[in-house]
């Protein structure tokens, strides 16, 4: 699986690197139209202090998770929510004659290495933020495993939402609501949020384990709405679960395929 | 080689009746389908637009589930066993590539080399014959999207026979070609069955492909089998001196009324 995952992806860089000024400007373009949603949080606190109870730099911090997560997510798997314009334009028929799974294939499709110039750039806030923060070493495992589970919630909620373009092609923006929206929301503190969105994104779709409980345990936070203190090494639990219901919908969507006429 | 067994599919078709009423109609594409094909047969599979054809080809490869009946193929539940089946299956479809749209010829079948696992040896000498016999030598280096019709196809065939499969199932391969390429395909594929005794499964509208290549032939008509015979058998159905045309529209349309 991993074999044929790169070697798909070696093949569709080639490709694209016969245009290689395309795509540098793509990918440094990628870098600074990410780097925005930065400035707009810079900007916000040349006016106030904190936000939701945090400092710059621990918001650089949860920023930067989340931002690292999605990123890594988008450009490994995000292609999979192009399915229903594979279904609908019939090339998803050819993925199902190889003797590779079509999830593979569907994500590295036409693979999108501009996509890593947004990961650069959350990688940037993220050691700026860290490197304001004095975090303990003993606290810093947490880490990679955040991103790591952030990546898995990403893609199991990509690999749902493209489920669904099996029946409903033009599904597609119900799984952005998610992912995009997802992404999105978990840059802030969830404490600047309601606390009903937030148990919401806790216990129904986990964008919290993201980088907002382990996020709290890396910087030795209380949690501003007082769940409890395990939750935030639940993580890998709720990325579990989540693939789990991802690779269910995905089979069942696959067993439901239609096809095209011809 | 191929069976199947009392196989049926149906599809639900959603219609707009009024702004908010739909009209739920259950279609079947294929009902209670039988038939077997032996190794080394050359079939042709027939049919008038909507029959069923296309269903039953996209049911043996996987990529339709059966909504009821049984399917083997080279031994194997093509639904059931997909990724499997690929590697004793080549698939051709002659309405869409099944190769990438933006790289070479030759990177394609690279690639195909590492999905199906094939030994680096086995497949430089599969290909040097394939270039051979199916003239790609000229258009190896460009990418797919550049290449005419007639080309496309004789690379989408090399492409599903790179792996040395068993059997070969073709969707309409000479739909949209000229005489030439035509009659390149059509040898090619005869050599193959001959030659290497892979069993061929092709669905046509072209006539001439059924009399120069398919020694049985299969017709099916809104979704069941309406004949299964040798060409002699299916000539033998209209008086004598038909032209082969007016047999087959003779049965078309007699299943129609």
């Amino acid at each position: 699986m991993t074999r044929v995952y790169v070697l798909l992806v070696v093949t569709w860089i080639r490709a694209a690197a016969q245009y290689p000024v395309s795509m540098t400007l793509l990918t440094a373009g990628s870098f600074l139209v990410t780097g925005l949603d930065m400035a707009a949080i810079a900007v916000i606190f040349s006016h106030v202090g904190s936000l939701g109870g945090f400092t710059l730099p621990e918001v650089m911090f949860l920023y930067g998770a989340s931002g690292m997560s999605f990123a890594l997510a988008d450009l490994l798997f995000g292609n999979v929510d192009r399915l229903g314009q594979h279904v609908k334009a019939g090339t998803f028929d050819a993925m199902l004659i190889r003797p590779v799974s079509p999830f593979v294939q569907i994500a590295v499709e036409r693979f999108s290495f501009q996509r890593l110039g947004r990961v650069a750039q959350a990688a940037t806030v993220l050691a700026i933020g860290l490197a304001h923060l004095h975090v303990p070493w003993q606290r810093l495992w947490m880490i990679p495993v955040m991103v790591v589970c952030g990546i898995v919630v990403f893609t199991a909620i990509w690999t749902i939402g493209s489920s669904i373009q099996f029946t409903l092609t033009d599904a597609g923006e119900v799984g952005h609501a998610f992912t995009y929206g997802g992404g999105q929301l978990t840059q802030y503190p969830l404490s600047v949020y309601g606390a009903d969105l937030v148990r919401a994104v806790t216990f129904i779709v986990p964008l919290a384990f993201v980088n907002w409980q382990p996020g709290l345990y890396v910087l030795d936070r209380p949690d501003p709405l007082g769940l409890p203190y395990w939750l935030r090494f639940l993580a890998p639990a709720a990325a579990l679960v989540l693939a789990c219901v991802a690779a269910l919908a995905w089979r069942s969507g696959l067993r439901r395929y239609r096809s095209t006429g011809s | 080689m191929i069976e199947l067994d009392g196989v049926g599919r149906t599809f639900t078709v959603r219609a707009r009746t009024g702004r908010l009423r739909r009209d739920t109609r259950v279609v079947h594409a294929v009902r209670d389908l039988s038939f077997e094909v032996a190794a080394g047969e050359f079939v042709g599979y027939l049919g008038p637009n909507g029959a069923g054809k296309s269903t039953t080809i996209k049911m043996l490869t996987g990529i339709l589930t059966p909504t009821s009946g049984r399917i083997q193929v080279a031994g194997l539940d093509p639904s059931r066993r997909r990724t499997t089946l690929a590697r004793r299956i080549g698939v051709v479809f002659g309405q869409r590539t099944t190769l990438w749209w933006d790289l070479p010829l030759r990177d394609s079948f690279t690639l195909i080399r590492h999905l199906y696992k094939v030994d680096q040896k086995v497949h430089q000498s599969r290909l040097a014959e394939l270039c051979e016999v199916l003239e790609l030598g000229g258009f190896l280096d460009k990418p797919v999207r550049q290449l005419s019709l007639g080309q496309r196809m004789r690379g989408d065939i090399a492409a599903a026979l790179l792996h040395d499969p068993p059997v070969l199932v073709l969707d309409e391969p000479t739909i949209g070609l000229d005489v030439v390429s035509k009659a390149a395909v059509r040898d090619f594929l005869r050599g193959l069955n001959a030659e290497r005794g892979t069993t061929v499964l092709l669905t046509t509208h072209d006539l001439g492909d059924i009399e120069r290549l398919c020694r049985r032939v299969m017709l099916i008509d809104h979704g069941s089998l309406a004949f299964d015979g040798t060409v002699e058998d299916l000539r033998a159905t209209a008086p004598e001196g038909a032209s082969i045309e007016e047999v087959v529209t003779r049965l078309y349309t007699r299943q129609a009324g």
